[in-house]
């Protein structure tokens, strides 16, 4: 009892200031444990976010089955040439690409589920999945396997799913906007999901096949710099164009009156993110195939972390979906002398992370 | 607090009453062609630094007009000047730093937090790769100091009562700085204890020379907070003016077309149906 007034005389002596400052130190000493790691992750998820991204990205150098598997140690990286083309030519390619291909699809999916003012949107969902899958088939079948033919057509096929989506939309006789896109774009998902059935039907059952089956699954083997290089203007240009615009994504989540009266133009700001999202999905779609959950899982993941406004959602959607898709990659190159398509395994560990998401309290609490 | 001296009456201070803030003539809409107009050959003045009602039964096209103001529907003919120029003559910015739009039941998919979805209200003073900074913090937190949710600031706007919602789409509007404000049906789904707050606050900002327009099926709401009434039917205005002059038994009664008796009560009007 006798300490409280000299805690006050202390208060008093120390002036305003003082106070104000004991009382700010106070608040901010981290309480220590698990506790103080939530509360220093909620003032700033970006610096953990960006540590554990940076981490993941440079361990998937040395994650892979050579010369054991497992690890390589960074000592064999210096002794070994092998070892040392391997990891330059062969799996930095991979390590980027699996690195830009979680990024765009959680980015894109961020963006789609804000300006279809809907959080069951994916990226792949505007007949861009199924027109890539349908362009590889055709590629198999009827022109060739290598992989900048494949994927060219799968580009072609994607925008092209995109575009008679948007088409049939735009000419669509029912409903809203947004309902007659996400109508249309199903329509066109099964009318080029009906084309990948007649070709795989088509198809030699002993070589082909497989092939289509293989590429449906998704994965990054046998991604080379050229590759990369296929992708990375596009998806660099879409991802530039999304980053700026983060804040603005706000806007166009809200209804068309009021994003109007704010002095945005709604729909012509939403096509142009639109075709900046859907573009960059489609190049990462035609070089890994069909990989689900990323985009539409991350986003929440993200939003967990930052709250809703895509100003701070957006690139922590994208620092984790970078993170999750080089780890996805790590396993699917290292878990089995033979390669998991990334797919599966994009698809077993969304759904796991979506169970313990739903059964998980927010962790957003204040900010 | 510091932040209550902050300006909200954002550009060139308050427009001169005498003059209309809004003046519509000859206009015509339809959705579907002109078989099915909303709207007939209207005309209207609305007066600077008012609380305008439009009261009307519904469909009688008060939220088609109320869109038509703010520029998002465009008419079919006739003409609306904002502020003494054409409307299509303003740019979006100019356009959206003069006049704000409280949406009636705002569906908002994302759980923003309060501040956030205010601070959207700064978007007409930015470029579209622009980000809010702290200028525009301030307003957005003197706004949300006038409706009275400052203490709410952080928190998800799904978490807020349908009243305090209302008030956070209101403090959106006010972080527009606009000099016109219109509002669709704003006391729709709110209590009586929220429907206070909410009249006083725009008799308050009225008194600082903004205009508001607000449309509304309830007579009693037109009668307690506004200066100028707007009677609309079938896509027509049938009267405009004073209340005094066009809140009378016989106006309401052709109005909606049901009979209507108006009582004074301590001075004051309300209307019933007799």
């Amino acid at each position: 009892m006798t300490a409280a007034p000299d805690r006050k005389s202390q208060f008093q002596g120390a002036g305003q200031a003082g106070a104000q400052r004991l009382r700010q130190a106070n608040h901010r000493s981290p309480p220590g444990g698990w506790a103080g790691a939530r509360a220093a992750l909620r003032r700033h998820p970006f610096l953990l976010l960006g540590l554990v991204f940076l981490l993941v990205l440079g361990a998937s150098l040395f994650v892979g089955r050579y010369p054991e598997p497992g690890w390589l140690s960074p000592t064999t990286l210096v002794e070994d040439e092998v070892a040392r083309r391997l990891v330059l030519n062969l799996r930095l390619p991979r390590v980027l690409s699996a690195c830009l291909l979680g990024m765009t699809l959680a980015a894109a999916g961020s963006v789609l589920q804000m300006i279809f003012r809907n959080p069951l949107v994916e990226p792949g969902f505007l007949g861009v999945s199924q027109g890539a899958a349908f362009g590889a088939a055709v590629s198999i079948i009827y022109l060739s396997s290598a992989p900048l033919v494949r994927e060219g057509m799968a580009t072609v096929c994607a925008c092209l799913g995109l575009a008679l989506s948007y088409l049939l939309a735009r000419h669509a006789r029912y409903g809203g906007w947004i309902l007659r896109l996400v109508l249309s774009g199903i329509a066109v998902s099964a009318l080029f999901s009906a084309g990948v059935g007649v070709l795989k039907y088509l198809a030699d059952p002993l070589s082909e096949l497989p092939d289509i089956v293989f590429w449906m699954l998704g994965g990054l083997w046998g991604v080379t710099w050229a590759d990369l290089l296929y992708l990375l203007p596009t998806v660099v240009a879409g991802m530039v164009v999304l980053y700026l615009m983060r804040w603005r994504l706000n806007l166009l989540s809200l209804d068309d009156d009021t994003g109007f009266s704010l002095g945005a133009a709604p729909g012509r700001e939403r096509a142009l993110v639109l075709v900046a999202a859907v573009t960059a999905t489609a190049a990462v779609v035609s070089v890994a195939g069909i990989v689900g959950w990323i985009g539409l899982l991350i986003p929440h993941v993200a939003r967990r972390f930052t709250g809703a406004d895509a100003q701070r959602a957006l690139p922590a959607s994208m620092l984790l979906g970078g993170t999750f898709g080089l780890i996805c990659d790590d396993l699917a190159r290292t878990l089995l002398a033979g390669e998991i398509p990334l797919g599966i395994l994009a698809s077993l560990f969304g759904a796991v992370l979506f169970m313990v998401m739903m059964l998980s309290q927010n962790i957003r609490v204040e900010r | 607090m510091s932040h209550s001296s902050q300006d909200l009456t954002g550009l060139g201070g308050p427009i001169r009453p005498e003059q209309a803030i809004l003046s519509v003539s000859g206009l015509s809409f339809s959705y579907d062609g002109p078989a099915q107009a909303v709207l007939h050959d209207l005309s209207l003045e609305i007066p600077a630094g008012a609380v305008t009602a439009i009261l009307g039964p519904n469909g009688s096209g008060k939220t088609t007009l109320l869109r038509l103001l703010l520029g998002v529907l465009r008419p079919a003919t006739g003409a609306i000047e904002l502020a003494g120029r054409p409307q299509q003559g303003y740019s979006r910015r100019e356009r959206s730093q003069l006049m704000g739009l409280v949406p009636q039941d705002e569906h908002i998919p994302f759980d923003f937090s309060v501040l956030e979805y205010v601070l959207l209200g700064r978007a007409p003073y930015l470029s579209p790769l622009q980000m809010p900074g702290e200028a525009d913090r301030r307003v957005a937190l003197a706004a949300l100091e006038m409706v009275g949710l400052d203490r709410l600031q952080d928190r998800n706007l799904p978490s807020l009562s349908g009243g305090e919602r209302q008030l956070a789409t209101l403090a959106r509007a006010l972080a527009q700085q606009p000099q016109v404000l219109l509002l669709d049906e704003p006391a729709a789904h709110l209590d009586l204890s929220n429907q206070g707050r909410l009249l006083a606050l725009l008799r308050k900002l009225a008194a600082q020379g903004k205009s508001l327009v607000l449309t509304t099926h309830d007579p009693n709401l037109a009668a307690s907070v506004a200066s100028f009434v707007v009677l609309m039917r079938e896509g027509r205005v049938l009267t405009s003016g004073l209340p005094e002059a066009t809140l009378t038994a016989e106006n309401l009664s052709a109005t909606y077309d049901t009979p209507v008796q108006v009582l004074r009560v301590d001075g004051r009007r309300v209307i019933l149906l007799s």
